[in-house]
């Protein structure tokens, strides 16, 4: 099953080293992975996605993660109300006669072109992994001839939701 | 003068004297600020080895001295420091050159890493202009070490470097201990130094902050699980020892009476001859604690971490009980066996926090009554050879010779489960085994180090021939420091325990385990202007055991014991606890 972590880190030379290494160590596999600054001075948030067999092993890496001395917070948000975007950029066979074909079945995916050439246009799309794939799978026909994906990136929900209590006619 | 006296005197004559005035007003470099960086922690030896990345520490070193001893080879050093911090309970201190030197250690931190045990481990690098540059003697041993440290730090300004101390120190020494790795470019050693405000940081670790108080509904829940339990077992670990709560762990066992099995590593956390110790589990466990591990109702595990070689196949490890595990490492509790009651605690205030509970002791008498027949049922056994010499006859003379009082070290192997099994001790922290990686060549340089901790024990390091000759350089130590350590070679002219499972799993093809080719060893002792003994003949062995091991120098004793004995009784790789083989009943 796939998880969705969270981790927090201090920012320090070889912190992504640590983390990856100890997910290589304990046969982790990384789907995706995204870094970057986050609100708090010398902090930075790392986003990844991993695909593990049970709870028993995701309850391990969340505490080997833990363990680290540059991790400060660690979370498995897959459960929770989360906002989680990744954007790619694909650079699609694109001939002047097919490229107002591409551009209207692409339009419901809002990807924008963002480069151009004699047959090749470069789309970005951003969303969630599951939108990016159906992009992905429906400019494959025409010929992809680079793509670029970021990685998913996410938090959790301003409102999570909570399980409404039974309405009950006795009461 | 006595042989402690001595120890002491050699190890501290070994640097030249403390210049008088300390230039205090004067700034320090890199090295310096090290070198005070160490004695503030309270360092009183080191372990190392010089070299080109760190002659400014050794000049500063020169200059300021702190006692150290100079290994022939950097594992033997490392190897000593584990023997050192396992026995004194203080972090061993460790320094290294750049390149081969630090990679030399590799071995070692990976032995304290897994046996929990607290290193300081400072290696040199190049200068940091030419860091990445492939230059002479450069190894990347931040990513090396990486996965086998606690933590690790290249040291890139000298500005940090005091609070880096601090950080180490603390972190090898705090929650689950382990070794950490403080990396020092040469140029930072030399680098001037100044402000008072760096010199004072204070330790900054906001992702560190081991749990040690237990969570009190859970230890309610233990103290209820505990209180009507019918067939109750203590699982007691390494942890007990680390967390010194030997004396809360007596308590339980007698007032709860409860019974009560040992890890290898957990060995002396309660007295050997104690009437509710079980002995040993796992793989060579004896027959009564691994059938009670099987049977119970209930395991208290106390800093124990369900390693394989102690649960062997899981599906049926202690398939009709509930598990307590009390750990101070969270990520160790539900990471092989599934646990009821989880405490994630130092071993001494949660086991205090459980007496204090003050909950009736559970009816235990029929238990260990069907225990104590199990014991007398089958014990721990061998056949008397009529003409060669058991190496399990040799440990219990030791033993008895020694009156269970000595700190006994081992490698790993049969002569390890040997030591294990009959080495039945009476005192905490007198055990060293390299247990979680079981590396040869382990026990006598860390027998230097625990003779170096407790001057005036007697120590004897039990080796084999294969694992002895991987740091027999060593030896030199002895000559030097005249440290009474008692090296007793369990001589079988084989990699034992490789033979042992090439009988037993393959059809006897012996490949690359005999080694009839030896060196002379009283003669290598003697080259090292050391006694040396060998014993051949059995009736002999009680009058040199004697004498070697009671005399007050450093000894070496080559004891011819016979090959193609078998350490048993055994579980098999692959089965469950209560499939021992090699059970033998009276």
């Amino acid at each position: 099953m796939k998880r969705v972590i969270t981790v927090t880190v201090i920012n320090q030379s070889g912190v992504l080293n640590r983390v990856t290494g100890l997910l290589m160590k304990r046969q982790f596999n990384i789907e995706s992975i995204t870094v970057g600054h986050s609100e708090q001075t010398g902090m930075s948030k790392m986003t990844f996605i991993v695909n593990v067999e049970d709870e028993r092993k995701i309850e391990q890496l969340l505490k080997q993660l833990q363990k680290q001395i540059d991790v400060i917070k660690v979370n498995d948000i897959t459960d929770k109300a989360i906002v989680m975007r990744e954007l790619a950029l694909v650079k699609v066979v694109s001939p002047p006669h097919a490229r107002s074909e591409i551009n209207s079945i692409i339009e419901p995916f809002r990807a924008t072109v963002i480069d151009s050439g004699k047959n090749v246009v470069t789309y970005q799309v951003t969303g969630a992994p599951e939108k990016i794939e159906a992009f992905i799978d429906l400019v494959k026909p025409y010929g992809i001839k680079e793509l670029s994906r970021t990685g998913a990136t996410a938090f959790t929900r301003e409102i999570q939701k909570v399980n409404s209590p039974q309405l009950s006619i006795l009461k | 003068m006595s042989a402690e006296v001595q120890t002491k005197q050699a190890v501290m004559e070994m640097t030249p004297k403390s210049q008088d005035e300390k230039q205090n007003n004067q700034p320090m470099d890199g090295s310096a600020v090290l070198i005070q960086g160490l004695k503030d922690q309270g360092v009183e030896v080191i372990f190392g080895y010089p070299g080109g990345a760190v002659l400014p520490i050794y000049d500063a070193l020169y200059k300021d001295p702190i006692p150290h001893v100079l290994a022939r080879h950097e594992q033997g050093a490392i190897h000593a420091a584990e023997g050192y911090a396992r026995v004194s309970g203080k972090p061993g201190v460790v320094i290294a050159t750049s390149g081969p030197g630090a990679t030399n250690l590799v071995t070692g931190i990976t032995d304290a890493m897994m046996d929990s045990l607290p290193l300081v481990v400072f290696t040199g690098q190049v200068a940091s202009t030419v860091i990445g540059t492939d230059a002479f003697q450069e190894a990347d041993i931040i990513g090396i070490t990486q996965p086998i440290t606690k933590h690790n730090y290249q040291v890139r300004d000298v500005a940090d470097l005091p609070r880096i101390i601090k950080e180490a120190f603390h972190i090898a020494s705090t929650g689950r201990r382990g070794p950490v790795v403080v990396d020092i470019p040469k140029n930072v050693a030399t680098e001037i130094f100044v402000t008072e405000e760096e010199r004072t940081a204070e330790v900054n670790l906001p992702g560190y902050q081991p749990t040690t108080t237990p969570n009190y509904l859970q230890i309610q829940k233990a103290a209820e699980a505990i209180r009507f339990a019918r067939k109750p077992l203590i699982l007691a670990g390494a942890g007990v020892l680390h967390g010194q709560a030997m004396d809360e762990l007596k308590t339980m066992v007698e007032t709860k009476r409860i019974p009560v099995t040992n890890t290898l590593l957990g060995l002396g956390s309660i007295a050997g001859n104690h009437e509710l110790f079980l002995g040993m589990a796992g793989m060579h466990g004896t027959y009564t604690a691994n059938m009670a591990i099987s049977e119970c109702d209930l395991l208290i595990n106390v800093g124990a971490r369900f390693d394989d070689r102690l649960t062997g196949n899981l599906q049926t490890f202690a398939p009709h009980a509930k598990i307590i595990h009390i750990d101070i490492d969270p990520a160790e509790i539900g990471k092989n066996v599934p646990t009821e009651i989880p405490i994630v605690a130092d071993s001494k205030e949660a086991l205090q926090a459980l007496l204090n509970q003050e909950f009736n002791a559970p009816d235990t008498e029929d238990w260990l009554a069907y225990l104590r027949c199990m014991q007398e049922e089958a014990p721990l056994w061998y056949n008397v050879d009529e003409h060669e010499f058991l190496p399990q006859e040799a440990i219990q003379m030791i033993h008895r010779i020694t009156e269970g009082d000595a700190i006994v070290t081992t490698d790993v192997g049969q002569h390890q489960m040997w030591a294990a099994q009959y080495y039945s001790l009476n005192n905490p922290d007198f055990w060293v085994t390299s247990g979680g990686l079981g590396t040869m060549g382990f026990g006598f340089p860390a027998a230097i180090g625990a003779q170096i901790a407790k001057p005036d024990e007697r120590v004897v390091a039990i080796v084999g021939d294969g694992g002895f000759q991987m740091t027999a350089q060593e030896l030199s130590l002895l000559q030097e420091l005249r440290i009474p350590v008692k090296v007793v070679i369990l001589n079988n002219g084989a990699l034992g325990m490789v033979r042992q499972w090439q009988e037993t799993f393959y059809d006897e093809r012996y490949s690359q385990s005999l080694i009839p080719v030896q060196p002379d060893f009283v003669k290598l002792a003697e080259a090292y202007d050391l006694k040396g003994y060998r014993i051949t003949k059995k009736e002999d062995a009680e009058q040199i055991f004697r004498e070697a091991l009671l005399s007050d120098e450093p000894v070496l004793i080559d004891c011819r014991v016979k090959m193609l004995e078998n350490v048993y009784p055994m579980v098999a790789p692959g089965k469950g606890l209560q499939e021992m083989i090699g059970v033998k009943s009276k």
